[in-house]
This record gives C-alpha cells, structure tokens and sequence, in this order.
C-alpha cells in the first residue's frame, strides 16, 4: 500500500467508470462470443450504430435527450440522499398530460403553447415523483419500493385513458389520443444542417443538466440539499429543512422525466401512445448511476447509452441477435458500475496497481506523478 | 349482476388467488429469507423474470415439467447469488444492486427467451380438489398448482425452522446484529450470501409457477412487477413466514378480480382493476410503516425498515 494521493481521487472519478464500462463491453462481448458470433464484429457494429455517421449521431442524440432528463429524475432526489427510480411513471404520465390537455381547452398553436403543455408535462411528474418523496418523509416508506409501484400504476393510468376515455377513434391498429395540431409539435433544431432531424429536445435536455448542475454546486439551497443526502443528522443539527429539501428535489427530479415524456409527445409521437413506454425511465437510472448523479457528467453518459440503443437495431439486423442484447449490455455495465464503487479510494493505492506503475511508468512520469 | 354472477365472480377470485398468489408466496418467502439475515434483494423481480424463462425453457427441451422448475430455481439461486457476492464488496448498497439485478435479469430472459415466446412446453399438473362438487365452477377454482403445497410446506418448515434450528439462529442474529454474529465467530457475510442465494432459489420455484401454471407461457410481460410486490408483502407480512402465505393469498385474490370481472363479462377499466395489487401494496405501506420506529419484527441491520 502506498499513501493516498490528492489527485487519486479525482482520476478515481473519471477511470472507475471507464474500467467499468470496458468491462461490461469486454463481458458482452464474451456473451456474444458464447453464443458462436463474433465479439470483434458485435464491438464493431455497437461503435458504427452509435458515432458511425451523420445519421447514426443523429439517432444517438435523440435518444439521448430524454435519457438526459430521466436521469436527472434519479440524481436530483440522489444527491438529497433518495435512491428514487420513478421516472418510467413520471414520463408516462407527463406524456399523457401534454396529449391531454389538447382536448380540454385550445392552446394557442405557437411556441407558447407548446410551452404551456411541456410545463403541464413538467407539473405532473414533479406531482407523482415528490409523492414518493414525501411518503418517504412523512410515512417512512421505503422511497425505491414506491417510487416503482407509483411506476405501475402511472402505466395503468395511461393504458386506461389511451385506450379508453381519451382514444382518438381514428387510431385503429394501435389505441393513441388525438393528434396535437400541427403548431404545438416541437422541430428539428436545424433541419437542413448535419444535425437532421434532431429536435429542441436536445436543448431542453442539456440546459436542465447545465442548470440541475448549477442549483448543487453554485447555490446555497442545492448546497443544503447535499448536505441532507450526505448526513441527514447534521442537516438537522444545523436546522435544516430537510423534508422540504428532499421533496424540492424529488419534484424537481419528476418534472425533468415529465417534462420528457411532454417532449416526446410533441416532438416523435405526436401523440401519446403504448410507444412511450420504452424503458426510458429505466435507462435513465442507470445513466445517473453511472454518471455519479453528478448532472454535468450525465450529458456524455446519455450519448453513450443513447447511442447503444441506437446500435440496438444495427446488432438485430446485421448479426441476428435478439433486441435484448443492448439490456444485456445495460445489465453487465450497471452492476459493473456498482461493483467498481468497491475500488474507490484503493484504485492506484492497492498492492497491484503500484506494481504495474512500476513495472509500465517510464521513469520521468513517475517523477511527475509525485 | 345476479346472484349467479355473484357467486361465480367470488368463486373465480377465491380460485385465482390461489392460481394468482402461488408466486407471491414463493418470491415473498425467497424475500423473507433473505431479509431476515439482513440484506434486501429487490433484484428478486429479476430473477422472478430470469427463472421463469429457466424453467419454461429447461421443461420444453427436457420435455419434463419438474426438470424445468429445477431449472428455474437454479438459474434463481445464480443471479441471486451474484447480488449476495457483489453486496460483500464494500461501499455497494443492496438496494442500488437489486435495481441493477432487475435490469440484468430481465434482460438475460428476454435475450435467451427469444426462441422460447411461441413453442409449448409440458406444465405443472394441477391437483384436483374439486372432485366433489358437480359445478364445473368450483372444479377449476380447486384446480389448484401442485407447487401451492410445496410453498406452503416451505413456509412451515421456514417457520419452523428459523425458530428452532442452530442455522435459523445463525440467520437471524446475522440479520438483527452482525457484531454478535461476528463475535461468535460467523461470517456475516457468508450468512447473508448463502441467504440471499437460498432466497433466490425459492423464488425461482415462483417464476416457474409463472410460466409453467399460470399464465404458462413465457412472453416478455409475463411479470410485471410481483417480484416487486412480495418484496413489499414481507414487510406486510412482518417477517413472518404463515404470514407470507396470508398476505400472498390476499394478493393473488386482488390480482385475481380484474380477470375474474372480465370472465363474467365486465371488460370496462381492464387495466384499472390489474392495478389493484399495486395500490393495494402502497396503501398497506403507507398504513404500516412509520417515520419514527422500525416496524415490529424488522431485522434491525435491514436497511428498509430505517
């Protein structure tokens, strides 16, 4: 064992994850080779599917936005200390609140109000999201157990109104709510650029890590809140509100996964249908996971695993394996990802890791080292 | 509704709770193990997914039912262990690895279950009780899954065992305090990895109850969510295993109506009344767990109860 360094813990950040994610691509790929494919070409595909071309970035970006904003769903009631996973049912339902609100009045089809619906999306699954938080904090139920069950029953919700009170009769093969007219639906950013089709989803996605990021780092209030989900005994030695912080957190969380499920209304569907339930909200869990619910960090994480998904289709043509893969792959990398946390703190200060250092390091690295 | 219906009706859920709860009974017993050495598995929805494809697949290749619960419980036991092992590292939270267990099983099933969705495979016999009765109503409710006996048998020698056995005290004391477990001399996590892994064999026998008896077939939807559900029954059923088999019970009478409603030909708010299980799990929580005492009965290392 060698003394810890300053700089180990910072380089901890960035390498864990990489080992683990190199890890879960070096496990799938043995997967795949089990099951008599090549590993090399499956490697091959999942980077061509995802950065290949214009059209693979752009498919990898539109993914990735709504995986932004689910993960956000996770981090935000994270970092106050919550191990929250209700984002599939806050999306749902945030989607089924920006198709719905169509039909109760007329919104001015502008930008304004598409904005109207998205904050009507954000509301709803801030609402069903801070209702786990506060029967955690109230009731002291266990916050992943209801935050999942409160999941199912959104998704019976929505089942029940699409297939039911709000379908639009002209929806034959697959039961959707009307149609949002054509003002109100969100476009490309820049339609005749490289960037194609992708929407202002994107945007949305991005500005609300960059701003989620500024609340915990920048301001006493985001400050407050780590402090509850670092030690909540000394949130309360200070006087610190912490049911208020830690259901500030959750609604905020819950309004970023509705506000998903708004945007993928208005921006891909068109209308909310069995579609959306894709398991963004469950992606998402695992994009905070692996981005540490640090916001700024999950921006890159969704392009990775948005881009997965996008190579998802890629593997099923061109090798035959079934669409599951990439779950397979999100199941190797999310308990990776977990089991490399046991690392922290002895990644360049374990016996092995300073015998390679000495064995690889040429001699003037290892003298600016330390 | 006449009173025919009526009785049909109560009839059919009375059956289906059985039909419906023989996996609650197996996962939340799987649970209930697990818990009481101290660890929580929420990944027993995964393997609740991932041994149901086991079993479904193992019976329609050996062309033998039992082969395939055997299966089942095994490919349970496996994964289950992979949370025991991985919850031993330092720094790893049982719950964030249930979730992570979840993701990972139901991904291994819908992958190795592909070619599985269309074949048939041979089922679990059913026992006939209702010989009796000349309704043909009453016979198929007492049609009931010749693995409902063996949970309840389990949840009798789990009781019994627990209760009066060297290992039952061993589970218990590494679940209510480790330093004790510790200062006798066990391995507290040995304890709770062999819990955890005879936890997910158990609830592997329920994933093969699923697609071997009920609905016995195997399709991606098969379950949603009652892994989930029976790790909300323990706490109900307040660690006890007879409990578990009240509450299972009851749960699979829930899970039952909307079916039962549906087959006497009420088919409005189908999805609303297969919700039931769900708000009915989330109101007992609320009225049972407390913000300011651990719930009577919680093993006190349990992270769930705190």
């Amino acid at each position: 064992m060698t003394t810890p360094k300053p700089w180990h813990a910072r380089a901890e950040d960035l390498a864990l994850p990489v080992l683990a994610l190199a890890g879960a691509l070096l496990c799938f790929g043995l997967f795949v080779w089990l099951a008599g494919k090549s590993p090399v070409q499956a490697w091959a595909l999942l980077f061509k599917g995802a950065f290949g071309d214009a059209f693979s970035w752009q498919n990898s970006l539109q993914r990735a936005s709504p995986l932004m904003l689910t993960a956000l769903a996770v981090a935000l009631p994270g970092r106050a200390g919550l191990t929250v996973i209700g984002g599939e049912g806050a999306l749902v339902l945030g989607a089924l609140a920006c198709a719905a609100l169509p039909l109760g009045f007329t919104p001015p089809a502008n930008a304004w109000g598409s904005a109207l619906l998205l904050a009507a999306s954000a509301a709803t699954g801030a609402a069903w999201v801070a209702l786990a938080g506060a029967l955690r904090q109230w009731r002291g139920v266990n916050e992943t157990i209801s935050s999942l069950l409160l999941g199912y029953i959104a998704i019976a919700l929505f089942k029940h109104t699409v297939e039911g009170p709000l379908r639009d009769p002209a929806s034959l093969n697959k039961p959707s709510t009307p149609p949002l007219a054509e003002g109100l639906r969100i476009g490309a950013i820049a339609p005749d650029s490289l960037l194609g089709d992708v929407h202002w989803g994107l945007a949305i996605g991005l500005l609300a890590c960059l701003l989620a990021g500024v609340w915990l780092s920048f301001t006493a209030n985001g400050f407050a809140m780590r402090v509850v989900g670092g030690n909540a005994r000394a949130a309360r030695l200070v006087g610190l509100d912490a049911n208020r912080l830690v259901v500030l957190a959750c609604a905020v969380g819950g309004a970023c996964a509705g506000l998903a499920g708004g945007i993928e209304v208005a921006a891909v569907h068109t209308a909310a249908n069995a579609s959306l339930i894709a398991g963004l909200g469950y992606t998402g869990i695992l994009v905070s996971f692996v981005a540490r619910h640090n916001p700024w960090a999950i921006p890159p994480v969704a392009l990775l695993f948005g881009g997965f998904g996008a190579a998802g289709s890629l593997l099923q043509r061109r090798m035959d394996l079934p669409d599951a893969s990439v779950l397979v792959l999100q199941g190797f990398a999310f308990v990776l990802i977990l089991a490399a946390e046991a690392l922290r703190g002895r990644l360049f200060t374990l016996g092995w890791a300073v015998h390679i250092r000495r064995a690889v390091l040429p001699r003037q690295i290892k003298g600016n080292v330390q | 509704m006449s009173a025919d219906t009526w009785i049909n009706l109560i009839i059919a859920v009375l059956g289906g709770a059985v039909r419906v709860g023989t996996p609650f009974l197996f996962v939340s017993l799987g649970e209930c193990l697990t818990e009481k050495s101290g660890r929580i598995n929420l990944g027993l929805e995964g393997v609740l997914v991932f041994s149901a494809m086991a079993g479904f697949g193992g019976a329609y290749l050996s062309g033998q039912a039992w082969l395939g619960v055997a299966a089942a419980g095994v490919c349970g036991a496996l994964l289950a262990l992979l949370h025991g092992l991985l919850c031993s590292l330092p720094r790893v939270s049982d719950i964030a690895t249930g979730i992570a267990l979840m993701l990972l099983g139901s991904g291994l099933a819908f992958y190795f279950g592909k070619p599985l969705i269309q074949p048939q495979a041979p089922q679990i016999p059913s026992l006939m009780l209702g010989g009796w009765s000349a309704s043909p109503q009453v016979q198929q409710a007492l049609a009931i899954n010749a693995l409902f006996p063996v949970g309840v048998a389990l949840a009798a020698l789990m009781a019994w065992g627990l209760a009066n056995t060297r290992w039952g005290l061993v589970l218990r004391m590494a679940g209510d305090s480790s330093d004790a477990a510790r200062a006798l001399g066990y391995s507290v996590n040995g304890v709770r990895i062999a819990a955890t892994t005879a936890g997910g064999f158990i609830a592997g026998l329920g994933g093969a109850s699923l697609s071997l008896y009920y609905p016995g077939s195997w399709n991606e939807g098969l379950s949603s969510g009652q892994g989930l559900i029976a790790v909300a029954l323990v706490i109900f059923a307040r660690w006890s295993p007879w409990r578990c088999l009240g509450a299972a019970l009851l749960f699979g009478g829930a899970g039952a109506v909307g079916p039962a409603l549906q087959s006497v030909g009420v088919s409005g708010g189908y999805y609303l009344f297969n919700a039931m299980p769900y708000v009915l799990t989330l109101a007992i929580l609320v009225a049972t767990c407390s913000p300011r005492r651990a719930i009577a009965g919680a093993p006190m290392e349990l992270g769930v109860s705190r």
